[in-house]
């Protein structure tokens, strides 16, 4: 992992909202080429911490390096595509015009831009849906087209906030299969924000469990399954141990949680 | 798009037959004096005796609903633009926009008649039009420009959008349903201002004078048939603004049914 680029680099980063203490000391190194899976239980401030990464929100204290620059220089040179769990489509433009909207903004030539949408489109296999409307379609083909169009503009990193939290089980299996073969074929670093264990081992090459009040990185496990991963690999006895592994990852974490404020601080 | 078959206006059309009838039945059969009510028939009779009369007379008043209707709204909307772009000018002037539109424009009517050259001129309608369709507008067309969802305004900034891109990617395509329903409530309220401006004096060709002196000389069936010109006139104001916003609107779930 070291002979890698790093990607993003995250130095101490905190964040209040009033009172609360959303995230407190972060440290994350992230390499080119990797897909990083943040889990944790509601209230661990993963989805803040990716809103962070990307220039969302700022943080209270601490830095944040994308590509060797600060986050907001990344973001204004459009170097991450971002997948929400809501699709956030716009209703009142085609599905084409929706992946098309990040190269209108970037100023692209039309043709450029046509050519580059087809492409996306066949990349997420929603060829003939040009036309379509958002609410035509269903729920899973929303969120292949926000993929599509975080992808659209050839990002080196992709955020993605549990883009497919809200889908049925089969639907989300199908899709995951779909995010390692685009990840594979474009060359992207992505980090994904998720609190399903099944799928962040599936995914990932390197999982951080974090836990809650303060939010914070309690274990960094990196996944050593083979690459690429089939529909077989939830099968390997190996995917069951990771599994387990960040199952108690998290326990741990939820056990710290409830332990005397001196034992907190030495883990901290 | 329109989605409507002939079989589905037939239960409005029953109950205007009906209404129609239950009118005229009631008028014969309790013979009520027609300065009260007259008879739809005779309304009709009169429409068609005075109807190059009424038709140019209606027309004039609807060019002045229109001049008031077109000027108001369009100024409304840059002024909707404006406050929602610096936003804390919107803060300090929505209040009273909302208040002034509470307010009865119409009594004003006299004074803008002296305003703009005097009663007779097109252009004192006009300016009261403008006036009334100016609220409603500017209300419902800011309320859009500013209920942009919050996940639309994240994602325009993940793209280091600028503040045009996204006004026009983002706030202006929220804003027209808001937009239209002023429009439509404007688009009636212009044909009323134009309409009662003219009853504190107006040319003598126009709609609202006409409707004035008949009733004065107790033409009572002509003033009747004046006022189904103007009902005739505003309500095609109101279809085009409708028809328009159907245009518009495509992609809105709600309006392919």
């Amino acid at each position: 992992m070291t002979d890698r680029a790093t990607v993003v680099e995250i130095n101490g980063v905190s964040k209040k909202f009033g009172q609360t203490t959303a995230l407190q000391g972060i440290e994350l190194e992230i390499a080119e080429r990797e897909f990083v899976s943040l889990i944790g239980p509601s209230g661990c401030g993963k989805s803040t911490l990716l809103r962070i990464i990307g220039d969302l929100i700022e943080p209270s204290a601490g830095t944040v390096v994308v590509n060797g620059k600060s986050a907001r220089q990344a973001r204004r040179d459009r170097d991450y595509g971002i997948v929400f769990q809501d699709p956030v489509l716009y209703d009142w433009r085609t599905v084409a015009k929706n992946v098309a909207l990040p190269l209108e903004v970037a100023r692209w030539p039309r043709q450029k831009r046509n050519e580059r949408v087809r492409k996306m489109l066949e990349l997420v296999e929603l060829q003939g849906f040009e036309s379509h409307r958002p609410w035509q379609l269903s729920g899973g083909m929303q969120q292949r087209v926000s993929i599509a169009r975080a992808l659209s503009f050839d990002p080196a990193l992709l955020l993605m906030d549990e883009p497919f939290g809200a889908l049925d089980e089969m639907t989300r299996e199908r899709l995951n299969m779909e995010l390692l073969k685009i990840w594979e074929a474009s060359g992207s670093t992505i980090v994904f924000v998720t609190h399903s264990i099944a799928e962040a081992v599936f995914l990932s090459t390197r999982v951080v469990v974090m836990s809650p009040r303060p939010g914070r990185i309690s274990e960094l496990i990196p996944i050593d399954l083979q690459q690429p991963r089939t529909g077989t690999t939830r099968e390997e006895p190996h995917f069951f141990e990771l599994v387990t592994r960040v199952r108690e990852a998290l326990h741990l974490g939820h056990d710290l949680e409830r332990a005397a404020p001196a034992a907190r601080e030495a883990t901290a | 798009m329109v989605g409507r078959r002939a079989v589905d206006w037939l239960p409005a059309l029953v109950v205007f037959v009906g209404v129609i009838a239950l009118w005229q039945g009631l008028i014969v059969w309790t013979h009520a004096q027609q300065f009260l009510l007259p008879k739809p028939t005779s309304i009709a009779s009169a429409f068609w005796t005075d109807k190059h009369e009424l038709w140019s007379a209606g027309w004039y008043t609807f060019q002045e609903a229109l001049g008031g209707f077109v000027i108001g709204s369009g100024i409304a909307i840059l002024f909707a633009l404006v406050l929602a772009r610096w936003r804390p000018l919107g803060t300090a002037l929505l209040p009273y926009a909302v208040a002034a539109n509470a307010i009865p424009i119409i009594a004003f009517a006299p004074i803008t008649n002296q305003w703009f050259g005097g009663g007779l001129t097109k252009s004192s309608k006009i300016a009261i039009a403008a006036v009334l369709c100016f609220f409603p507008v500017l209300v419902n067309t800011l309320r859009g420009l500013t209920s942009v969802r919050p996940q639309d305004l994240e994602l325009m900034r993940s793209y280091a959008a600028g503040n045009v891109e996204v006004f026009r990617r983002v706030r202006i395509p929220t804003a027209l349903p808001f937009m239209f329903t002023g429009l439509k409530v404007a688009s009636v309220l212009a044909m009323i201002g134009a309409v009662v401006g003219e009853y504190f004096g107006g040319a003598l060709n126009a709609i609202g004078v006409l409707i004035l002196s008949r009733s004065r000389v107790f033409q009572f069936n002509e003033a009747w048939a004046g006022v189904l010109v103007v009902c005739i006139f505003g309500l095609a104001l109101y279809i085009a603004v409708a028809l328009l916003e159907r245009l518009a609107l495509r992609w809105l779930p709600s309006t392919l049914e």
